[in-house]
């Protein structure tokens, strides 16, 4: 089925002319149009659009051109602007916006010649761990469609799991791309704070904010990030690191021969779901046998990451937020005098979760407060990420769960923040000290919901981190398996 | 335990609108947040400098202002909710009392 191909095998198709980028494109939106409905993993899909840029890759092709992502049709989580094509953020204040320009990780993709076949679902300016902070509806995880497929870039992976693109673009602040991919059973890549360009993404957290993308497989994730890396004048935080070696991943083949994997202690806890727990050390005691040394290690303050996080992520949000006032852009809500016209737009526009974090965020940056809160959130963000950092000192690479949980129930953690916040335990660390992380599936509960195994690296190891998840996909089968099937 | 007082002044320094059911679910849900922040105070954090950004950002000097086109007008005032065309449409910042 040409929708079920992985970005490489696509291009790979394309090269030898057994298929066009239109053919290739049609496809996708028969089966969006059909099963999007079901999922709503699109917010917007780009039918024109798609059917141009599929025209002019198909002409570049026939011009002999070659690159890793010509023709091949992709999709865009709805927070990177992108231009002429409506880019709402999952939020009601942004329901119309159509940015005059594309994202900087846009644009490389447009550059190359990928198609855009629309833009996808997600919690509300990124806020969320199941997609149903979207002001738009909750994605529904194809898996089990009563069961979320995590957030924030659910319609990201839902569209990569469904078969509904050959990969997609998310971002991750605190396990954004990482969580929902393990849901889903597919695999995601967070990036290191950057080694993509923001540019051009709707800020909600600065010092958090990384764009990666979602793919079927680890070598797709390569090819990904090789097409959007790099130091960009207009992201003055992006940073040129030494690009990453796509080719590399298949000369390293399966072993793992003088490689150290640390396992962490703290990533292993009490309520979370056993079988998580028994597929994870499986997959640890499959990169024992091919060749890797384990060794348990310690990252102390892990607990203490969820508590920092909900200090930091929030009060950054509400400055970043602030933006939003109904004058240049989105949703205005005119009231007696400018002031109650800001309140009102902002009340009206913004939903349940975004308030409540730009009000705690607020609260924690406010007079008398600043010390306590947000200072002291920033000093124990040091104590974590020195943790790491001397954890990479004995060890290559970190393996850990990815999730507490498989998939949980719509509906079943909406009343309670702390429960959803706790979704993310094992991801936000890594958001905190800037460093990188894959997803890749390890295997199913009994319900037959996907498991997620976290490949950690240090900052800027995403080489390393790539090899090891792609030796450890050569070797199993749990991603290839896949949901309506 | 956050008062709804409280959250009334936080509302008004983030320029929120809230329904009173929302500002009674919010002094509960922040309260309950920020009690869980709670064991951050109980470490020693003394010695130990804040992190505010993972990479050795430091400022830098440009090579020098090239002059490169701008957003044209249009395209920013396409999203505007009112605009007369020049520019965009406010309410008077300033009272009269100014």
């Amino acid at each position: 089925m040409l929708t079920s191909l992985t970005v490489r095998a696509a291009r790979q198709h394309l090269r030898r002319r057994e298929v066009s980028s239109v053919e290739l494109t049609r496809a996708f939106l028969e089966r969006i149009h059909a099963l999007n409905p079901r999922f709503n993993a699109y917010l917007t899909v780009a039918d024109d659009e798609a059917l141009a840029m599929a025209r002019q890759a198909d002409e570049r092709i026939a011009r002999g051109e070659d690159a890793p992502l010509l023709g091949v049709p992709i999709a865009i989580k709805d927070v990177l602007s992108t231009r002429g094509m409506r880019t709402t953020a999952g939020s009601r204040i942004l329901a119309n916006y159509v940015p005059c320009w594309d994202a900087t990780a846009v644009a490389q993709l447009r550059a190359q010649g990928a198609v855009f076949l629309g833009k996808l679902n997600c919690d509300e300016f990124a806020m969320g761990s199941s997609t149903e902070n979207s002001a738009f509806g909750v994605t529904r995880n194809p898996w089990d469609e009563s069961r979320v497929p995590g957030g924030s870039s659910g319609g990201s992976a839902v569209a990569v799991a469904a078969d509904l693109c050959c990969a997609a673009l998310g971002t991750d602040t605190g396990g954004s791309i990482r969580q929902p991919a393990a849901l889903c059973g597919i695999t995601g890549l967070k990036n290191t704070y950057g080694r993509v360009s923001r540019y051009g993404l709707i800020a909600f957290a600065s010092s958090l904010d990384t764009v990666g993308a979602l793919t079927k497989d680890v070598y797709d994730a390569a090819i990904m990030l090789r097409a959007m890396e790099g130091r960009d004048p207009g992201d003055s935080t992006s940073v040129a690191a030494e690009a990453i070696d796509v080719e590399a991943l298949d000369a390293r083949r399966a072993s793992l021969n003088g490689l150290t994997v640390g396992v962490p202690r703290e990533y292993f806890i009490e309520g979370m779901q056993p079988e998580v727990e028994r597929d994870v050390r499986a997959a640890v005691a499959h990169l024992q046998a091919l060749g890797a040394r384990i060794r348990e290690i310690s990252l102390p303050r892990t607990p203490l990451g969820l508590p920092v996080y909900y200090i930091i992520a929030p009060a950054e949000a509400s400055a970043n937020l602030a933006r939003f006032d109904g004058v240049k852009y989105g949703l205005r809500a005119q009231g007696s005098d400018l002031i109650a016209t800001y309140r009102q737009t902002r009340g009206a526009g913004f939903g349940a979760e975004v308030k409540r974090r730009i009000m705690l965020g607020t609260y924690a940056l406010s007079a008398g407060y600043y010390d306590a809160y947000y200072i002291r959130a920033q000093k124990v963000r040091t104590l974590i990420k020195r943790d790491f950092e001397q954890a990479f000192e004995q060890v290559d690479v970190i393996a850990a769960p990815v999730s507490p949980t498989t998939a949980f129930p719509i509906g079943a953690k909406t009343d309670d923040p702390i429960q959803m916040y706790l979704a993310d335990v094992f991801t936000l660390p890594v958001s905190l000290a800037g460093i990188c992380a894959i997803s890749v599936p390890c295997g199913f509960d009994a319900d037959g919901l996907p498991i997620g195994l976290q490949l950690i690296g240090p900052a800027f190891g995403e080489q390393r981190v790539l090899e090891v998840a792609h030796a450890f996909q050569q070797t199993t089968p749990f991603h290839l398996k896949k949901p309506l099937s | 335990m956050l008062t709804v007082a409280e959250v009334e002044r936080i509302a008004l320094l983030a320029r929120l609108a809230l329904s009173d059911d929302e500002k009674l679910r919010y002094s509960q849900q922040l309260s309950a947040i920020l009690d869980y922040a709670a064991q951050l105070a109980e470490l020693d954090v003394e010695d130990i400098p804040p992190t505010a950004s993972v990479l050795s950002v430091h400022n830098v000097m440009r090579d020098g202002d090239e002059t490169a086109a701008g957003l044209p007008r249009a395209d920013a005032l396409r999203n505007a909710p009112d605009t007369d065309g020049v520019s965009f449409v406010v309410q008077a910042t300033f009272g009269d009392e100014e």
